[in-house]
């Protein structure tokens, strides 16, 4: 594969190209679990959602012909998780970590048992935009083949800061996730938006893993998802709650990602599992740093049952 | 399908009724009754939920219902299929039971599994000399130390840095299946072992067998083993006491004098030891290899198999066999309805909410308010 006339220049450029394609969906699920954790929960099943959102993408787009319809159906797939779990989370006593885990392993065997008859046949994939058009050499070209998804992800997050910091709604949502009683004071039901912000998280997680399996690596199969839901849940505590901090450890987890198959391709084989859990031992590593016993994560929400 | 659960729901109900004359009764066993009438509740509201699903997708819940309990229970060789997936399900319950007696979210004991796997593997390939009883005993210290430090290791970053032990135990399990990955695929590697990577193998010899008269190995009774002692640990020692006491009021338990610190420690590395062990035995009973296959998942229905148990560590071997009854009617169920193998997944995953939404009813339940 290795082109002699670029040499270890692969390296970088595959890194960029995989930086781009493989954080994709790491940008959609964090901005999702960022806008639910921001109002007090958190829901760790966005990786049954993201393997259903995948699942039904593929599903939709085989059936219909038309790939972005299958995006809308991995949005609303992900969105109806999402209500049930807040439904469930707003019933007395109940733990929201758990309920994560339990929808985490309902999204997925749902996802493998309605999506067995879709491994064989061929789905219409999303459309890419050559960024790449200037350029001779056939690396660049493949890196800069950009999927309108990934423009949409990196709209979002500055969207989303701005939306946190100067709307009503985003206000609502971050005094929900500071102080339930403020919330309650102003007359707002804590659960109501609650339900709303853990929708909307599941419906951009839902999108997340639409482009798994529409775009990249752009089939629906079993092993399709190796825990980049979870990956994603541990980038926005990395990411402090932050949405543009959670575009830029997008790009930076998906480039460790990509490093692994990038030094493969030019001989270096050993540590490629290594990359792969990067973003574990850096998130793992940035809690060790921040928190201490008397204090918690800097910048997280106060009604969060991790921080507490 | 739903009219059928509330019949069920209410059937079981009567049961609990009955000896209701007597208002001392429900005094004294309230609670207890409680403990098993909701999550039996839970689970036939599942089991009902899991048959309408199946009915949608053109099966007949009946037959599912009677596959399952063939699959499961219906025959000496699927009781056998049934206690040997149980062994391991024990076992990693209790890596979340025993700190939620702490109030601690463990949910990492499939990473404390798969290091203990990898140290009982190690150990056994170093010690390829050794008489076989010797290697077996080294093997399961190995699975327990390496476990147990595992787990350890959120639960000393819970009490020393203030991080979240749910979410460390959660991205541990990624960490040790990345450990594990890149040792079988570069040092360990059988150079045999070409289209799935995996160490080289402990030796037949080295092997633990199974029960006599049965193909169950022994790693199910070092499950029953475990439970019934952690059961004594929890409820009959002053130190299990004491975790409980911590568990309910962390600064009572400071005020009193308890050594919190050393508590969280002391019962992480318990949790994790049993999971390790669990890795340890499906080496040794099962694979007689560390490869990606020991990542199936047991970890995580530890979880649910504690959340169903009450986290109460008797509890938790019937509910592991119940599972474990599940998961191995699987096959059969595939065979017969032609479902695909991940309704396995989907059951597992419908018992779990169902279990968790359950959490809402306790003390809600009109009859039994007689205790307060």
């Amino acid at each position: 594969m290795a082109d002699s006339s670029i040499g270890l220049w692969t390296v970088p450029l595959a890194v960029l190209g995989g930086a781009i394609r493989v954080s994709t969906p790491f940008l959609f699920v964090s901005l999702g679990e960022c806008i639910t954790e921001r109002s007090g929960r958190i829901n760790l099943g966005l990786e049954g959602t993201l393997v259903m959102g995948a699942m039904s993408a593929y599903g939709i787009s085989y059936l219909t012909g038309s790939p972005w319809l299958g995006v809308l159906a991995a949005g609303i797939t992900g969105a109806l998780l999402g209500a049930l779990h807040a439904g469930i989370c707003s019933l007395p006593r109940v733990n929201d970590v758990a309920v994560g885990i339990a929808l985490m392993l309902f999204g997925i065997g749902l996802a493998f048992f309605l999506g067995k008859p879709l491994i064989e046949p061929t789905a219409p994939r999303l459309p890419a935009i050559d960024f790449g058009w200037w350029s001779d050499i056939p690396q660049v070209r493949a890196a800069l083949r950009i999927n309108v998804l990934f423009l949409i992800g990196v709209a979002i997050a500055p969207i989303l800061y701005w939306a946190f910091k100067t709307t009503r709604w985003g206000l609502l949502i971050r005094t929900a996730g500071e102080s339930s009683d403020a919330a309650r004071a102003m007359g707002h039901s804590v659960l109501l938006i609650r339900l709303r912000a853990t929708m909307v998280g599941g419906f951009l997680a839902g999108i997340g893993g639409s482009f798994l399996s529409l775009f990249y690596p752009g089939s629906w199969n079993e092993g399709l998802s190796s825990g980049q839901g979870i990956t994603a849940v541990a980038l926005v505590i990395f990411a402090r709650w932050d949405p543009l901090l959670c575009l830029w450890a997008s790009l930076a987890f998906g480039g460790a990602a990509a490093l692994g198959p990038a030094l493969q391709s030019v001989g270096v084989t050993s540590g490629y599992h290594l990359f792969n859990a990067a973003p574990y031992i850096l998130t793992l590593a940035i809690m060790i740093i921040t928190c201490s016993p008397k204090r918690t994560l800097t910048g997280a929400p106060a009604e969060l049952s991790i921080t507490r | 399908m739903t009219t059928d659960t509330a019949d069920s729901a209410e059937a079981v109900e009567a049961v609990g009724v009955a000896p209701a004359a007597d208002p001392g009764f429900l005094q004294r066993y309230g609670a207890a009754i409680e403990y098993i009438l909701i999550p039996g509740a839970a689970l036939i509201g599942a089991l009902a939920t899991f048959g309408a699903f199946v009915a949608l997708y053109g099966k007949n819940p009946l037959d599912l219902y009677f596959y399952m309990y063939q699959g499961a229970f219906g025959t000496w060789f699927s009781w056998q299929n049934t206690l040997t997936r149980a062994a391991p399900l024990i076992l990693t319950a209790l890596c979340t039971a025993l700190p939620a007696q702490l109030g601690m979210v463990i949910i990492g004991g499939e990473g404390a599994l798969l290091i203990g796997a990898l140290t009982a593997t190690s150990t056994a390939l170093a010690m390829q000399w050794a008489p076989p009883l010797v290697v077996q005993i080294a093997m399961v210290v190995a699975g327990v130390i390496g476990g147990g430090l595992w787990i350890t290791l959120s639960g000393a970053l819970r009490q020393y840095r203030g991080v979240n032990e749910t979410i460390s135990s959660l991205l541990l399990v990624y960490i040790a299946l990345a450990i594990l990955n890149h040792l079988v695929e570069g040092v360990m590697r059988d150079p045999a072992s070409l289209n799935k990577p995996s160490t080289r193998e402990i030796g037949a010899t080295n092997m633990i067998g199974t029960i006599p008269g049965t193909d169950v190995h022994w790693g199910l009774v070092f499950g029953l083993v475990c439970a019934i002692a952690a059961y004594i640990l929890i409820y009959h020692t002053t130190f299990g006491f004491a975790a409980r006491v911590a568990g309910g009021n962390i600064r009572a338990a400071k005020i009193v004098g308890l050594g919190v610190g050393k508590l969280i420690m002391t019962i992480c590395f318990l949790a994790g030891a049993c999971a390790g062990l669990a890795g340890m035995i499906e080496v040794a009973a099962v694979q007689g290899r560390t490869n990606a296959n020991l990542a199936a998942g047991y970890g995580f229905t530890g979880i649910l198999v504690a959340f169903l148990a009450r986290q109460n560590p008797l509890a938790v071997i019937p509910v592991a066999i119940l599972l474990g009854g599940i998961s191995a009617s699987g096959g059969l169920l595939q065979r017969r309805l032609g479902l695909p193998d991940a309704s396995v997944l989907v059951l597992q995953g419908i018992i779990f909410v169902f279990v968790l939404a359950s959490d809402a009813l306790y003390g809600r339940i009109g009859f039994l308010k007689g205790k307060s």
